[in-house]
């Protein structure tokens, strides 16, 4: 017997992990929650059949969406974290002893529960006394939310589905509010790399842009994302992300990385020139 | 007669017409979209399959004897009526019907001056002469109220030789007169009511909502299926009580309406129908929860006003459809139709309508909280980025119409182009509105006052969308130079 978890990554393409078993599966108010064991992969989780995490290369995906912003603001306090109900964002914000709080708001009390029983590997510190889970939406959240925040991470699902809100220019514009003067905010960005999907880079980064003084975007490799290239999006009012980072003061933290390095830093924010193009159309 | 509302006999018609696989030699010529695959690869060939003439198993509609009857009749006693006409003209094509049916020329008929553009032009068909019922205004939320008993009774004592009294049941915006009041009140006085309830299909399936016309002993109803009942665009039914000849109105509805009615118009008709009988009850408590749960998010914005139940006065305001998200956006600064624009422009919502102070979001069974939620916010947004100050915003009144000439024979007379600010003082030979709401600033008939292009100028520099005139570009305005 074979059993292979499929997901289309366009309408020609398919992307396909041979599945050893499947251990959850739940319909919740909001999308469909399953997840799986794989040999290649480990286990992962999927939303609505889209791939959410693997346990083979979520370090990849979370230490960059943690590290670069927790890099450039040397005095992070307090952290608004939208999404990310499999805790991957969280174990890595608690490796800094200086943060005080961090709410996490999360739509789908499930996605929770199911990460907290069957993905031990990043739904670790969730329990970190510092964490406050507020099951709602982001961007009802948000709304009533006025010069709190240090940093804002936005670890959403792709922008069709219950995630959608979370690419659209109200939010970008109550983000901005929800944050101090000095805050910076962190996006997945979705993928340059196939048509549908450079679409709706290019549209959620029009929306930033308009909202934010300094948008900039940089790039990981995931192998298991959509043609594996995946952008992340950082916008502040005040740092500049290359030019206001301090690599010898984070070195000096002692923080262990398997992607994130502060070589690595600079260079991820250098694209390639399609990619450079295609955020200047919409500038 | 008890009738089985899960029957829904054009749909069922059409299906077996499917399953015979009929060689079609009649039109339309696009023979199931075989004759046109651009057209049936957009639309689907579901569709087009189904678009198709009249033939005897599929009745026809103007004279209608089996299956369109029969769909008819289930109408009828799902809307508690002795009657229902389906209509493919629209609500409009119910309206004229309506008002056809009850004045012949000359006859008066009493009616709110906030009525719909489709009430006036069938007295431009009739040659009716209106007898406005000033509508009460609410200065606060700048909008038209519905009619009083007492302004009703004062016009049927000065115009006892009225034939028919017109009912917005609600406005737009969900606001309700006394229908049952004002309706024994025009059956003492031997005048018909009819009640133009673009805006209330729903009112027919929850007792929760206001009272509907058929329940309050209307003679006529003009029902939007299209709007909160779920049928295509264009799609409506005519409603008619227990004192009207049925025959006679079909008679009145075959002069203008078309001899080839969709039934892809029909059937979503039919199923629509058999939808709100058997599901209508839950469908509306779901809206209402939707659009109250709106309204709170809203409210607590700030600045925002999203009126419900509090604003009724037992006269004017006497019900409040709560299922209408109406919000009037003065203190925030800005007219409705700037906040309609922000919404489309700058957060990609797009809302029914925007007038001078006010915009209305509808809200029905297919909505979810999240959009609910990205109104809220962009809402939130709007008022963070653009609030000003309110001074300079327009008072809106009650601007009282001196209709001077019938509809009609202002609308047929000879009539001269003039620039917009060289009217004052001439009656107008046309229509000017903003479109939607669609209620007119100026009828045929009326004379035009500095009030009135003052108002008109305001609108068109919000922004407004504004239709009616000869002169597609407003510019200019038809007057009336004949008698």
């Amino acid at each position: 017997m074979e059993l292979w978890f499929t997901e289309r990554h366009t309408s020609d393409v398919k992307f396909s992990i041979k599945v050893d078993k499947q251990l959850f599966s739940a319909q919740s108010d909001f999308q469909r929650i399953d997840v799986f064991d794989s040999k290649e992969f480990g286990r992962f989780l999927t939303l609505d059949g889209y791939m959410m995490l693997t346990e083979r290369d979520e370090f990849i995906y979370h230490e960059m969406i943690v590290h670069v912003p927790m890099a450039v603001h040397q005095s992070v306090k307090n952290v608004l974290v939208i999404g990310a109900g499999d805790g991957g964002v969280i174990r890595e914000l608690t490796k800094y002893p200086a943060i005080e709080n961090i709410d996490m708001v999360e739509i789908d009390e499930l996605v929770v529960e199911v990460c907290k029983k069957y993905l031990p590997l990043t739904s670790c510190r969730l329990d970190d006394e510092r964490v406050n889970i507020i099951y709602q939406d982001g961007l009802k959240y948000v709304r009533t939310r006025e010069n709190e925040y240090d940093l804002i991470i936005v670890d959403s699902t792709d922008p069709f589905g219950p995630g959608e809100g979370l690419f659209t220019k109200e939010f970008y514009g109550n983000c901005y509010k929800a944050l101090k003067e000095d805050g910076i905010i962190v996006n997945q960005h979705e993928s340059p790399f196939y048509q549908e999907d450079a679409l709706a880079m290019q549209r959620a980064h029009k929306r930033i842009v308009e909202s934010f003084g300094i948008s900039k975007v940089y790039q990981a490799h995931i192998p298991t994302y959509p043609s594996g290239h995946w952008l992340f999006g950082f916008s502040s009012k005040k740092y500049h992300p290359t030019k206001d980072f301090d690599a010898a003061a984070w070195n000096m933290l002692g923080i262990k990385t398997k992607y994130y390095n502060t070589r690595l830093h600079v260079g991820a924010f250098a694209l390639p020139s399609y990619v450079e193009e295609l955020l200047r159309d919409v500038e | 007669m008890e009738l089985n509302q899960t029957e829904m006999p054009v749909y069922e018609a059409l299906q077996q017409m499917k399953r015979e696989r009929i060689v079609p030699f009649d039109v339309p010529g696009h023979k199931h979209g075989k004759a046109n695959l651009e057209l049936t690869e957009f639309l689907g060939e579901k569709c087009m399959s189904v678009d198709v003439n009249s033939m005897k198993p599929l009745d026809n509609l103007c004279h209608p004897i089996s299956v369109i009857k029969r769909a008819q009749q289930l109408a009828a006693d799902a809307f508690k009526a002795a009657n229902a006409f389906f209509m493919v003209g629209g609500t409009t094509s119910a309206v004229q019907t309506m008002i056809l049916a009850t004045c012949k020329e000359g006859d008066k008929i009493i009616m709110p001056r906030n009525v719909h553009r489709s009430a006036i032009n069938a007295l431009i068909l009739s040659g009716a002469i209106p007898v406005y019922v000033n509508p009460d205004s609410d200065k606060r939320l700048g909008i038209s109220l519905g009619m009083s008993v007492s302004e009703v009774e004062k016009a049927i004592e000065e115009n006892p030789d009225a034939k028919a009294v017109m009912v917005n049941n609600p406005t737009y915006y969900g606001i309700c007169s006394d229908i049952r009041s004002i309706t024994q009140l025009a059956h003492r006085h031997g005048m018909k009511l009819l009640a133009d309830e673009a805006h209330g299909t729903h009112f027919y399936f929850d007792e929760e909502l206001p009272m509907a016309a058929m329940e309050a002993g209307a003679d006529f109803a003009s029902v939007s299926m299209h709007k909160s009942g779920g049928s295509l665009t264009q799609s409506s039914i005519l409603l008619t009580g227990q004192g009207v000849n049925p025959d006679y109105v079909r008679q009145i509805i075959n002069l203008t309406q078309t001899t080839s009615g969709s039934y892809l118009l029909l059937s979503s008709l039919d199923m629509s129908r058999k939808n709100l009988a058997l599901n209508g009850r839950e469908i509306f408590e779901r809206v209402r929860a939707l659009a109250k749960y709106a309204r709170d998010e809203i409210n607590s914005i700030g600045d925002y006003y999203a009126y419900c139940r509090e604003i009724i006065n037992h006269d004017s305001i006497y019900d409040f459809d709560v299922t209408k998200l109406s919000v009037n956006t003065f203190d925030v600064g800005l007219a409705g139709i700037e906040v309609y624009d922000l919404l489309r422009d700058e957060y990609d919502i797009q809302i029914e309508f925007g007038d001078i102070g006010n915009i209305l979001a509808y809200i029905s069974v297919g909505d979810r909280e999240r959009e609910i939620e990205r109104l809220a916010s962009a809402l939130a947004e709007i008022r963070r980025r653009f609030k000003k100050d309110k001074k300079g915003m327009f008072d809106h009144e009650y601007i009282n119409p001196k209709v001077v000439m019938s509809p009609k024979n202002a609308f047929f007379n000879d009539k001269r182009q003039v620039e917009l600010n060289e009217a004052k003082g001439c009656v107008c030979g046309e229509f000017v509105m903003c479109y939607p709401p669609g209620i007119p600033i100026l009828a045929p008939g009326e004379i035009i006052t500095q009030e009135i292009l003052d108002y008109i100028r305001y609108a068109k520099e919000k922004g407004c969308f504004m239709t009616g005139t000869e002169d597609i570009e407003i510019k200019k305005i038809n007057i009336v130079t004949g008698q």
